[in-house]
C-alpha cells in the first residue's frame, strides 16, 4: 500500500504544518512516511505547497506527478491540482477561497467552507485543520481521525498545546462536512 | 530510541553532535542552512565550539585548523559554498589530517538556483579541488541513511586520515521521515600519533601540506593513492533491489536512486525484470558489482539529476559489455517516477546498441519535451 497527498495553498494557511500533522499520524501507526515541502525563494501570501506519502514498505519517490489526495486551500491550487488528480482520487477544497465548482467528473471533489467554520470555532487559523478533518473522511484505509488526535496532541509544542480543544474541533466539523457531502455523492 | 519525524538536514546535524562532533565552522546557504542553525543552538549547550565564519573560504580553513588537533570537526554547505572551500579542502587533502563536509546539493553551475540537484558529482569524486588526492563521498538516499552515514562519516575520516564528503541533495535536505538517531556518545579525544596538541615532553609534529622537495611530494602522493587503494577495498557500499533475476538494471544515487526505486517496482508489476543498483559509496564508486552484472544482463540505465556524471564511472565499469543508457533531470528538477518507468519501457521495448557517449540521444529526446 502506498498513497500521496499534496497540500497545497497561500503560505501562512498552515500548508506545511497540515502536511506534518498527517505525518505524524501515519508515522505513530507505525507507517513508512515522507514530508516534502517546496521551499523555492517564497515568503507569506505566495504559493506554498507539501507532499506526504505514506505506505507499508520503504519509500521511493518522495514526489508524486498524479497524485490520489490533495487539498486546495485556496483557487490557484485548485486550479492546479484538479487536472493532476488520479482518476478516481479526492480532491479536499477550500470552498471559502474559490468561486468555482469542479470541472472533472471522475473525481471527488468535496468542497468544504473551511475558512467560515473556523471562524465559527474562533480561530482563523483553524482552516487548515478543518480541511484535513475533511480528507480524513476520505481516506479511511490510511488514517483515522482519533490517530491525528493524537498527533496533535503528542507532537503539538506545549506553547500550543492549550488550543488542542479547538483543533479538535475543527478537525471534527470538517470530518462531519466531508462525511455529509460523501454521503449525498 | 524511538523514531521521530526529523527533518534530513536537523537529522544530520544532530547525528553528528551525537558521533563526537567537537567543533563546526560554517556559513549559511540554502538548502542547507537548518544544519548550521541547529549547531548554533546544540554545539554551544553542550559547551562545544560553533562558528559562524565570514565566508566558506574562512570556515574551511577553521575547519583546516581544528582538524590539526584531532578533534572530531566539521563544515556543511550547498554547491556554490563548497565551490569557495576548494582551496582549502585541497590542502586538508594535502596535510592528511581528517574533516567531514556535507554539500547538500542545489542546482548550478554558477549561483543557480535553491532546488535539489546532482551536479556536483565530478567535483567530489574527482577531487574538484588541485593536485593529486580523492576524498570519500557518501550519498544518503533517506533522512536514515544520512543518519548513518554522518556517523560513519566521522570514524572513516579518522581511519583513513581522509576528507570524507556526504553529498546530499536539497530535496533529502529538506524533505521529513521518521528516523532513528544514535545514542548521544561522549567527546573522546583519541591520542593521535599525528595531532599537533603541544610538544610539552615530546618531539614536535608538524602538520603541512608543502613539500618543497618534489621527491617528498612524490612519496606523499603515492602514499594517498596507497590509502585510497585500501579505501577502495575496503569501504564500497551499495544496496540492490531485485537484482537477483534483472535483466536490465537501473543506476541511481541519492535522491534519484530512491525515485527510481518507485519506478523499478512499478515496472516488476508490469511484470519486467528490472532492477536497481544504488551507489551509497560513490567515492569509492562500486566497480566490481557493476563489472559482475554487465557480464549477464541486456542493458543499464543511469538516472541522475545532472547532465550525466556518474555515468561515466558506470561506462567504466561496464566497458562496453551491455548497452548504457542516460536519463538525467539538471538543474533542480527531481525526476518523477512516471518519467523514469517511460525510460525502463523503451529501453525494455527497443533495440540497444554500445553507443560512445549516451547522453547524445537522451539530449535529443530531451529537447523534444524540454524548451
Amino acid at each position: 500500500m502506498q498513497k500521496e497527498i499534496i497540500i497545497a495553498g497561500f503560505g501562512g494557511q498552515g500548508v506545511l504544518f497540515a502536511g506534518q500533522v498527517l505525518a505524524y499520524a501515519a508515522m505513530d501507526l507505525g507507517k513508512e512516511v515522507t514530508w516534502i515541502p517546496s521551499y523555492g525563494p517564497e515568503m507569506r501570501g505566495g504559493t506554498a505547497n507539501c507532499t506526504v506519502v505514506i505506505a507499508d514498505e520503504e519509500i521511493g519517490s518522495p514526489l508524486v506527478k498524479r497524485p490520489p489526495f490533495a487539498i486546495a486551500l485556496n483557487l490557484p491550487s485548485f486550479d492546479k491540482y484538479e487536472p493532476l488528480m488520479q482518476p478516481g482520487g479526492v480532491l479536499v477544497v477550500n470552498q471559502s477561497m474559490v468561486d468555482r465548482g469542479p470541472k472533472r467528473s471522475d473525481i471527488q471533489v468535496i468542497l468544504v467552507p473551511a475558512n467560515e467554520i473556523a471562524e465559527e470555532i474562533g480561530n482563523k487559523k483553524l482552516t487548515n485543520m478543518v480541511t484535513v478533518g475533511a480528507l480524513v473522511a476520505a481516506m479511511p484505509e490510511l488514517l483515522t481521525l482519533e490517530a491525528v488526535e493524537e498527533a496533535l496532541r503528542g507532537h503539538l509544542p506545549a506553547r500550543h498545546q492549550h488550543l488542542l480543544p479547538q483543533n479538535f474541533q475543527a478537525l471534527r466539523r470538517g470530518y462531519e462536512t466531508a462525511r455529509e457531502q460523501m454521503a449525498t455523492v | 530510541m524511538a523514531r521521530q519525524l526529523i527533518k534530513g538536514n536537523e537529522a544530520m546535524a544532530e547525528a553528528a553532535v551525537r558521533a563526537g562532533l567537537e567543533a563546526y565552522f560554517g556559513y549559511p546557504i540554502t538548502p542547507q542552512s537548518e544544519i548550521l542553525e541547529h549547531l548554533s543552538r546544540r554545539l554551544p549547550e553542550l559547551g562545544r565550539a560553533f562558528v559562524q565564519a565570514e565566508s566558506e573560504v574562512a570556515a574551511i580553513n577553521m575547519v583546516y585548523g581544528a582538524a590539526c588537533t584531532g578533534a572530531r570537526v566539521m563544515s556543511s554547505s550547498s554547491s556554490p559554498g563548497v565551490s569557495l572551500m576548494m582551496e582549502g579542502i585541497s590542502y586538508i587533502a594535502g596535510t592528511e589530517v581528517p574533516c567531514v563536509l556535507i554539500n547538500v546539493m542545489r542546482g548550478g553551475p554558477g549561483l543557480g538556483n535553491i532546488a535539489p540537484a546532482q551536479g556536483d558529482y565530478f567535483q567530489a569524486v574527482y577531487g574538484g579541488g588541485h593536485g593529486d588526492y580523492k576524498v570519500i563521498a557518501l550519498a544518503p538516499s533517506t533522512v536514515q541513511e544520512a543518519i548513518d552515514l554522518t556517523v560513519l562519516a566521522f570514524d572513516l575520516a579518522e581511519k583513513y586520515r581522509s576528507i570524507v564528503m556526504i553529498l546530499a541533495d536539497g530535496s533529502l535536505g529538506q524533505m521529513m521521515e521518521p528516523a532513528e538517531l544514535p545514542e548521544l556518545r561522549p567527546v573522546v579525544r583519541k591520542d593521535w600519533d599525528w595531532a599537533v596538541t603541544g610538544a610539552i615532553g615530546r618531539p614536535r609534529r608538524i602538520l603541512s601540506s608543502i613539500y618543497l622537495e618534489p621527491h617528498d611530494e612524490e612519496v606523499t602522493n603515492l602514499r594517498l593513492l596507497q590509502r585510497w587503494f585500501e579505501i577502495e577495498q575496503n569501504e564500497v557500499r551499495y544496496k540492490e533491489y531485485y537484482l537477483e533475476d534483472a535483466e536490465f538494471v537501473v543506476v541511481g544515487f541519492g535522491t534519484a536512486g530512491r525515485v527510481a526505486l518507485s519506478a523499478v517496482r512499478e515496472a516488476r508489476q508490469m511484470g519486467l525484470k528490472v532492477g536497481l543498483l544504488r551507489p551509497v559509496t560513490v567515492s569509492p564508486f562500486p566497480f566490481a558489482v557493476l563489472e559482475q552484472l554487465s557480464r549477464r544482463v541486456q542493458g543499464f540505465l543511469v538516472v541522475e539529476m545532472n547532465t550525466g556524471q556518474m555515468l561515466n564511472d558506470v561506462l567504466l565499469a561496464v566497458k562496453g559489455r551491455a548497452p548504457v543508457e542516460f536519463y538525467g533531470r539538471p538543474g533542480g528538477i527531481v525526476p518523477f517516477a512516471d518519467d523514469i518507468l517511460t525510460e525502463i519501457q523503451r529501453m525494455v521495448s527497443s533495440p540497444l546498441h554500445v553507443v560512445s557517449d549516451p547522453r547524445k540521444a537522451w539530449l535529443e529526446r530531451m529537447l523534444t519535451v524540454v524548451r
